[in-house]
């Protein structure tokens, strides 16, 4: 039942994608000032949103299993985690791809890059912490305080980076930025099918985390044996 | 009171074993002056340049020498189970953590204060020209360095690569303050008073402060006992 689903919300996220990349390529025309490069931002913007509400999904996780310790939440947090990663990775490598054709440069200490760069770091130094914990309620525990403070910096982080001077395009959707209502729609419309992929890769590596949670249980009690 | 008597008792135990020892002043100190050596191969030091980033060169001397410091505060109660009998004695485990924090706390400033004048006259720059706002940056940059530090020091006591995780997980957490702190200090060697937009930076780092403090005093149970 949960192998169909999984499925059917990836056949549906790769049809939507598949007509999205149509839509772009050939009825959106190119943007003044910079071509065809800005569809990039279609899939750029839409990353960074998934990252975040990963980023935002542990934090709820983390406080959720110092509430209950029910390891299912830090099997979540996990997941959740590893993909707001990757996700984040997108957004920095597509935001690299554009900087290098607009800017010239592949990298710039502008604020917005500079932040998005060091909360990546944080988010992986729980995945390098969560490493070094062999004990599954041990670890379940400080990474769920680990990503409070995470995501407590985050706020600090943007703002300590952003009084520094900024050459990122401002902000097109809550800040001064303009966009064409046409160009709107595509980045909300694009943003779905990546929602869906980030779901199917949380639900597959949530699964992995209890199926594995399980041969640990199994291999405490053959040792018992 | 009986929580101020505690939080005491404990800084007391740690500044007196620290001192008798010297283990982690005598390595951090020395380390910060072998790091501050280092930087002038880095770039070249004539004035000009060592006033440009005289607050970076100082923080970042601070930031290692302080995870030498910070690395030994959890990781030295691990012989003979002290740890465990800590936690186990009536004392309430923000008062733990809070002493733990205040011996940090003033050993780092005690590092601070000799890398200052050392700074100055290898460097030959002018540091003490405006005392007092130097000592408010330090003291109130070197509590949310120390806050979180602390903090971090008993979440990786007890990993197996601690030296080297305590380090990796709590730099990109002090970013904002450093940086801020970084800032302020380079102003201030400048021999400019903090004023208009540098007040926004001595707000980021009371607002650091106060949030992790709080942050840390709530979460020290759960990262101590569970």
């Amino acid at each position: 039942m949960r192998k169909h689903l999984l499925l059917t919300a990836g056949i549906a996220a790769s049809l939507l994608l598949a007509r999205n990349i149509w839509v772009m390529l050939t009825q959106l025309p190119d943007e003044a000032f910079q071509g065809a490069i800005f569809r990039i931002i279609f899939f750029h913007v839409p990353a960074a949103f998934t990252c975040f509400l990963c980023f935002l999904a542990s934090l709820i996780a983390g406080l959720a299993y110092l509430k209950t310790r029910k390891l299912g939440y830090d099997a979540f947090s996990v997941s959740v985690i590893e993909v707001g990663l990757a996700f984040g990775a997108v957004n920095l490598i597509t935001g690299m791809i554009w900087a290098r054709i607009i800017w010239g440069i592949w990298w710039t200490w502008d604020w917005r890059l500079t932040s998005m760069l060091i909360c990546w770091l944080l988010y992986a130094g729980y995945l390098v912490l969560r490493r070094a914990i062999e004990e599954p309620t041990e670890r379940a525990k400080m990474s769920a305080v680990m990503s409070i403070l995470n995501f407590s910096v985050v706020p600090f982080v943007f703002f300590s980076i952003k009084w520094f001077r900024t050459q990122h395009p401002q902000p097109v959707l809550f800040g001064d930025g303009k966009m064409d209502s046409g160009y709107r729609a595509m980045l909300y419309g694009n943003w779905a099918p990546l929602l869906i992929v980030a779901a199917i890769l949380i639900s597959i590596r949530y699964a992995q985390e209890k199926q594995q949670r399980e041969i640990d249980a199994l291999r405490r009690e053959a040792h018992m044996i | 009171m009986l929580f101020l008597r505690q939080t005491f008792t404990v800084t007391a135990k740690d500044l007196r074993s620290e001192l008798r020892t010297k283990e982690a002043v005598n390595a951090s100190l020395s380390f910060a002056l072998v790091i501050l050596i280092l930087f002038s191969f880095a770039f070249d030091p004539t004035s000009e340049t060592t006033r440009e980033i005289a607050g970076g060169l100082l923080w970042l001397v601070f930031a290692f020498a302080g995870v030498l410091v910070l690395n030994r505060s959890f990781a030295r109660e691990l012989p003979n189970d002290c740890l465990e009998a800590l936690i186990s004695s009536p004392v309430p485990g923000a008062a733990l953590f809070l002493g733990k924090a205040l011996a940090n706390y003033v050993l780092l400033l005690a590092i601070e204060v000799v890398c200052l004048p050392v700074f100055g006259v290898f460097y030959n720059v002018t540091w003490y020209s405006q005392p007092g706002q130097l000592a408010l940056v330090l003291v109130l940059a070197t509590w949310g360095v120390t806050v979180v530090g602390t903090v971090f020091s008993a979440l990786t006591v007890n990993l197996r690569l601690r030296e080297v995780m305590l380090p990796m997980l709590v730099y990109p957490v002090l970013i904002p303050c450093l940086m801020a702190a970084m800032q302020l200090t380079t102003t201030l060697i400048a021999g400019d008073p903090i004023a208009g937009d540098q007040l926004a930076w001595l707000r980021l780092i009371i607002g650091f402060d106060i949030i992790f403090t709080s942050l840390a005093v709530l979460l020290i149970d759960t990262v101590l006992i569970g």
